[in-house]
């Protein structure tokens, strides 16, 4: 018999740290921490991701094309992480990452651009909100802390809101000159909407003109994603996208190239963050799952629960997979297709912020989950 | 108004050209394009058609599979022989990649020339609708041709057409995996599962995608089970010769012509369907166009339409009365496209009388490149890339919006938060004040600005662009002012 229930709920820690501190935000002194949201876009597959091969119903339903999973690295009883995120394991070793299953947000249907709308906005419903949760965050950090940027041409939903944020995209380009930027400046003086934005812009360019060189593969993603977050005015809260994962195909063939840079990435964050990593917490997050059994045609389509993965220096279940496994027999499975969600997004993400921020945790889940009732 | 022929001109159009006569009825001279179009103008009927395209990718097929055989093989002689094949699949591979660079070179200058560029901009609204992406390899030869030979003929014509013409286009059977799937209960499967017991079936990634995104939209009623059930409708229709295994080739002989999209009855879902409430009975390749023709005209699909249009021509949040005339329009017809562009043109909601946020639309990369050049010529083309038309297809890189490449079935957002960001800003700045560079004293931005912008711009703008620095320098402010960067 497997352990099934190893999942801790993360609202509980919180419950009693606050029934002691009612209503206070604790707003953390002396270090300066830093979040990082890495979003998978396109559903990623959980089941190949973080493998249930203790699960006799997974290799029944993925039969050889399981086998990749095996040649893992064993998480525990129940679970092994996908072989090509082997750096990934390595943190695991240390404690210094986690993984959660079974996950997924509210989301229900199955339309890639509803449930990346509501993963970021953190709505009840699509289109529930024009603000993202990632924006409603910055409003419970220290001020002069809340300096959040995305790595991305425009600025992503999760993002969006009435605080503060920009975003940052590298440029092959001759730069324009310092005269031009200026008088650009005076002709949008009057335009509230593009004022604001060629402000952000410019900062952003400066504060990362030591940044050369153009994004290539996870490993340059990381070195510069730290980068933009080192030194005094380096970005606290910091958006990634990735994607690749939406695997309706040969999903043995398409899924090894963007787990490795995902891997590659994630190292490379943590080497170029140096000391601050035990600073840093990480989360790794996708729209939803895929469908349990494969397709016609060696690929997944559209399912509903994921895994989602934890990372960083101080960790409340560092070197642990949460989960309340709801097992792959074909009459647990949801809508007799996709693995069954045992826990929502919303509830794992505000335990884990207010666990690395130090905030109270019911005062984060209603900041940035309003809509979300435990 | 003299606002109103800034609108026709930027708006539903693509840009005004240096030099060009600012419309006196701005919507007579919309619609009077609509006649003129031309689906097939010379810089895309020189491109290779189709037959030529796929062939292309058979033989890179080919030739990819023997360097892979070579590379399992340990003989001395193989290795000798590989590096030789394996140069030559890289050539092709380039071919390929060029085939694409051309195509898009070939759509940017279709949209510079135009003298018919709100027909134009149709094109370009239709081809995002029913996306493609090159990101997927098979697509990348066929995706210039998708637009050039489903998309651009079919703008005018019933909405039904222009569905018809989309899904079943090698490009978008490629792209969504259609051309893969296996009816569960075919013969094609149920042989391969005697014979070989091995597992192949559905996929409903396009069966999926034309219910939320091509015809009726998200949220509209359909179930998992409507969507499972187009799938088996759609079964049959596929791509020989290219992506998927050589099952077929080997089940139809050399009947075949790679590329061409093909109805298989071999590997079509046997039965009777039910999707929407309705029975479709079986019956091959029919069984699906029944389908497809009750999509096109369903309520859900009017709005659904409806309501992209206004959004991509009037606002990001369009009113509801336009949105509610287009849609009865539009059932009233049956999908007329022709009639629904004329309702839109004499919809009084899509001349605002101001040019600020609230009320214009902020351009993406590609209408604000293709305004530019419009505007400020050719020759002012940036430098980015070592050809002519790998320079076109990086500059859409650089600017976040590459062409036939929007990562996602979905196509790209038609909101200002999408390109409205401080990077992609920073892009254009840059783009501008090499424009500016290379126009050096061929035009004067001075006089350039109210023929192109004839009555919205800002005391603001015309100050600045006047005490430029420079002819070049004001140029570059032109393109990058506050009213050239929407329209």
């Amino acid at each position: 018999m497997i352990a099934r229930r190893s999942f801790i709920a993360a609202g509980l820690t919180g419950l009693a740290a606050s029934a002691l501190h009612p209503g206070i935000a604790w707003a953390s002194a002396g270090t300066v921490k830093r979040f990082v949201f890495i979003i998978q876009r396109g559903a990623a597959d959980g089941l190949a991701t973080v493998a249930p091969t203790g699960d006799p119903d997974y290799l029944r339903a993925r039969g050889a094309l399981a086998e990749d999973a095996l040649s893992g690295t064993k998480l525990d009883s129940l679970f092994t992480l996908h072989p090509e995120l082997a750096q990934t394991a390595a943190l695991f070793g240390q404690k210094k990452a986690s993984f959660v299953h079974a996950m997924s947000s509210g989301c229900r249907e199955r339309s890639h651009f509803d449930a990346q709308n509501m993963l970021e906005s953190g709505a009840s419903r699509p289109y529930g909100s024009s603000d993202g949760w990632l924006n409603r965050l910055l409003t419970l950090l220290p001020e002069g802390e809340a300096r959040a940027l995305a790595v991305a041409p425009a600025l992503p939903l999760a993002l969006r809101g009435p605080a503060p944020a920009s975003s940052y995209a590298q440029s092959r380009m001759r730069g324009a000159n310092d005269d031009l930027m200026r008088r650009v400046s005076m002709i949008y003086a009057e335009d509230a909407q593009l004022s604001g934005l060629w402000e952000d812009a410019q900062s952003t360019a400066e504060m990362a003109g030591m940044q050369d060189g153009l994004m290539r593969g996870g490993q340059a993603v990381g070195t510069m994603a730290a980068g933009l977050m080192t030194g005094a005015e380096g970005a606290r809260v910091l958006m990634l996208e990735t994607n690749g994962w939406d695997t309706h195909s040969n999903q043995r063939g398409r899924l090894g190239a963007p787990l490795r840079q995902a891997d590659a990435l994630i190292a490379a964050l943590k080497d170029g963050l140096g000391a601050e990593w035990r600073n840093t917490l990480v989360l790794v997050a996708t729209e939803f799952g895929r469908t349990v059994a494969f397709n016609g045609t060696g690929g997944t389509d559209h399912g509903t629960a994921s895994a989602a993965i934890l990372l960083g220096g101080n960790l409340q279940h560092g070197g642990t997979v949460q989960s309340d496994w709801p097992g792959l027999a074909p009459s647990m499975l949801f809508e007799s297709r996709d693995l069954r969600p045992t826990v929502r997004f919303e509830s794992v993400v505000s335990g884990a912020i207010a666990h690395h921020f130090q905030i109270d945790p019911i005062l984060a889940r209603k900041t940035m989950f309003p809509d979300f009732v435990l | 108004m003299a606002i109103d022929a800034a609108i026709a001109m930027n708006r539903f159009g693509l840009g005004a050209k240096a030099q060009q006569y600012v419309p006196a009825k701005p919507r007579q001279w919309l619609l009077d394009q609509l006649g003129r179009f031309d689906a097939r103008p010379a810089v895309i009927a020189a491109l290779p058609r189709l037959p030529q395209l796929a062939r292309e990718f058979y033989e890179y097929q080919i030739k990819s599979r023997e360097v892979r055989t070579l590379r399992n093989s340990e003989t001395a002689d193989a290795a000798a022989s590989l590096e030789m094949m394996d140069l030559q699949r890289k050539g092709m591979r380039r071919d390929l990649r060029d085939d694409y660079t051309q195509a898009v070179a070939a759509r940017f200058d279709a949209a510079l020339v135009s003298e018919t560029d709100f027909a134009e901009r149709l094109v370009h609204f239709w081809s995002n609708h029913f996306a493609i992406s090159v990101d997927k390899q098979p697509v990348i030869p066929f995706a210039g041709n998708y637009e050039f030979d489903a998309i651009r003929p079919n703008i005018l014509g019933k909405f039904s057409d222009l569905l018809f013409a989309s899904i079943t286009h090698p490009a978008m059977l490629l792209y969504l995996d259609q051309a893969q799937s296996v009816g569960p209960g075919s013969m094609v499967a149920k042989r391969v599962r005697k014979n070989r017991n091995r597992k192949i079936g559905l996929n409903e990634n396009l069966a999926r995608e034309i219910l939320e995104l091509h015809t009726l939209g998200v949220r509209t009623g359909y179930d998992q089970s409507d969507v499972t059930e187009l799938a088996r409708a759609l079964t049959g229709l596929t791509v020989p010769g290219i992506g998927g295994g050589r099952l077929l080739e080997r089940l139809l002989g050399a009947d075949i012509t790679p590329g061409e999209t093909l109805f298989v009855e071999q590997l079509h879902e046997p039965g009777a369907r039910q999707i929407m409430g309705r029975t479709y009975a079986a019956g091959g390749k029919a069984q699906a166009y029944a389908v497809l023709s009750d999509l096109a005209v369903h309520p859900a699909t009017a709005r659904h339409i409806a309501a992209k249009l206004a959004q991509h021509f009037v606002s990001d949040v369009p009113p509801d009365v336009l949105v509610k005339r287009l849609e009865e329009n539009f059932l009233k017809t049956g999908g007329d496209l022709a009639s629904l562009y004329q309702t839109l043109v004499e919809s009084p909601e899509a001349w605002p009388t101001s040019w600020d946020t609230g009320q214009a639309k902020f351009k993406s990369p590609w209408e604000w490149m293709v305004s530019s050049l419009r505007m400020v010529g050719l020759e002012s083309r940036p430098d980015t890339g070592p050809t002519r038309a790998e320079r076109a297809a990086a500059m859409f890189v650089q600017l976040g919006q590459p062409i036939w490449r929007p990562g996602s079935p979905a196509g790209y957002a038609d909101q200002a938060d999408t390109w409205a960001g401080g990077a992609a800003l920073m892009r254009r700045v840059e783009l501008a004040s090499e424009m500016g560079r290379r126009s050096a004293g061929r035009l004067d931005a001075r006089q350039l600005a109210p023929q192109a912008l004839p009555g919205v711009l800002s005391d603001n703008t015309v100050e600045g662009i006047a005490r430029a620095e420079s002819p070049a320098q004001g140029l570059s402010l032109l393109l990058v002012s506050p009213e050239f960067l929407r329209r």
